[in-house]
């Protein structure tokens, strides 16, 4: 076997890999938020479909394959196709630069565990890949030729892009401190010097904010507003494009949970991890629920922001204080060096 | 002031973590069931003596009180061969529709043998709305053990009274 096609059938394999842990990892998300959300309201969520309610995704996804599908008649129809797979696919693609674990030796061919580790500016295609996502909710809004779904759309277009500026500030300390875009380097600079939370806890928490608001997830899912706008940007969907919506939010999730402990909460890194290179996924596995688990809580707590104060807060409060953070960062590296 | 101040978001988010941990309050229906109060206004009965003999005599007070003109009650005869309830006549045709059926009560505020109660059943869902009327059979109450089963044969004489005495009779 040539050098060329062993490297092809590698990544081929990886990326699938990939796909079928995010499409799990969707299934399972809802799993564990129903499951986590009523724990929090004092009730038990499902148990009855399958074993402690295990199939419960299962059902819903067999429910909602078997959906009819409408397409409204004036409805522009490739834009309305296009919009859920533009929607959904960065969510998966962002995957594509996180670290896993460092190497393993399989079929005589040193792999390493993750799709493109190395990647010297792998933090730049992360903000440019989670920027497309907002091209599928505008044009989901125009598409449906529904004055409120346009509404939503075009709010969480605002809401998404506002937000995306303090992910992009918070960002960056975890560079400065790593000196390095790509991630194999950050998780690398965690193990040698310490887990990037505990210097960087005001950035940890703006970056995590700044993703609740670009996932459109609670508290600032006005775009969703289920009681508001009908259901927004996503009113006119049915059946399975419906629930490549729903799939691309909860894989966003999933995929900025996964970059989150990357940057924050050491990626793969922990105990033994040099010595056993199996042990790295399961790390960042565990670490990625913590982060749902989060989220989930977050969620269960909080009101949602009404549209306005939602924008006066990205605007006037968040992004000050991401460039405070960083003008800190910056000095204290500075000075003290790292 | 309240987007600047993150010190009730902490105390919010603290607070639903601890109900985490308190036992939910789900009950796994229909493995387990909520006991209801004494008083709870279900399913209707039609109660029996002790010695078997049935409570109602037939007179149509329940249906006269009915607000929602659910009760259909046709009277017979008791005869000392066939005897049914211990009075001169007994309800040979009582049916309720469930569905017009308000569970107020005053059915049972309104007989005076103390022969239709509610009881503790809710669970009268059906799909064909023909079954929607409870007949006689499916509201008696069973017999007592080791009593006989009614119509049942009796000595003359004995129940003489077109209106039983409220007390168990013999």
């Amino acid at each position: 076997m040539s050098e060329t096609t062993g490297m092809i059938l590698e990544w081929a394999i990886k990326s699938a890999v990939v796909a079928v842990i995010c499409l799990l990892g969707f299934a399972y998300t809802t799993y564990y938020e129903r499951r986590l959300l009523a724990r929090i309201q004092v009730r038990i969520g499902p148990n009855r479909a399958g074993p402690w309610g295990l199939l419960q995704p299962v059902a819903d996804g067999v429910k909602l394959i078997f959906k009819e599908e409408l397409v409204p008649q004036s409805a522009y129809k490739f834009a309305f196709m296009l919009a859920p797979i533009l929607t959904m696919a960065p969510a998966i693609i962002v995957m594509g630069v996180v670290p896993w674990g460092t190497q393993v030796n399989l079929f005589g061919r040193s792999i390493e565990l993750g799709i493109s580790n190395n990647l010297n500016v792998g933090i730049l295609y992360i903000l440019s890949v989670t920027s497309i996502a907002v091209y599928g909710i505008v044009l989901a809004g125009w598409s449906s030729n529904n004055k409120y779904a346009m509404l939503g759309g075009l709010r969480s277009t605002a809401q998404m892009i506002s937000y995306e500026l303090a992910l992009g500030l918070s960002f960056l300390p975890p560079i400065m401190m790593a000196q390095s875009m790509s991630l194999a380097d950050i998780v690398k600079s965690q193990q040698d010097i310490i887990w990037f939370f505990i210097p960087l806890l005001p950035t940890a928490i703006v970056f995590f904010i700044s993703v609740l608001a670009e996932v459109n997830r609670s508290p600032f899912d006005m775009p969703e507003a289920e009681q508001e706008l009908v259901a927004g940007y996503h009113t006119e969907y049915s059946g399975m494009k419906f629930a490549l919506f729903f799939m691309g939010e909860y894989v966003k999730m999933f995929s900025m949970s996964a970059i989150f402990s990357t940057l924050f909460l050491g990626g793969y890194a922990g105990p033994w991890v040099d010595q056993v290179s199996w042990l790295g996924p399961l790390y960042l596995l565990l670490k990625i629920i913590f982060c749902l688990g989060i989220m989930i809580w977050v969620r269960a707590t909080l009101p949602r922001f009404r549209y306005d104060r939602l924008m006066k807060f990205g605007w006037k409060v968040l992004l000050p204080f991401a460039l405070i953070n960083l003008l800190l960062t910056a000095a204290i590296i500075g000075i003290f060096g790292l | 002031m309240s987007i600047y101040n993150p010190l009730p978001v902490v105390k919010g988010l603290w607070t639903t973590f601890k109900s985490i941990f308190e036992k939910p309050v789900t009950l796994q229906y229909p493995e387990e069931k909520r006991v209801m109060v004494t008083r709870f206004k279900g399913r209707h009965h039609l109660r029996r003596y002790d010695n078997g003999l049935e409570k109602c005599i037939g007179c149509a007070l329940c249906a006269a009180a009915c607000p929602a003109d659910a009760i259909f009650v046709e009277a017979s005869e008791n005869t000392d061969e066939e005897r049914f309830s211990p009075g001169e006549r007994y309800a040979s045709t009582y049916e309720i529709n469930m569905m017009r059926c308000i569970y107020c009560g005053y059915c049972e505020d309104a007989c005076p043998t103390e022969a239709i109660q509610l009881g503790h059943d809710y669970e009268l869902s059906f799909i064909d709305k023909r079954k929607s009327i409870y007949t006689r059979e499916m509201l008696l109450d069973p017999v007592p053990e080791g009593k006989e089963p009614t119509p049942r044969a009796v000595e003359p004489g004995v129940f003489i009274h077109s209106i039983p005495e409220m007390k168990d009779p013999v």
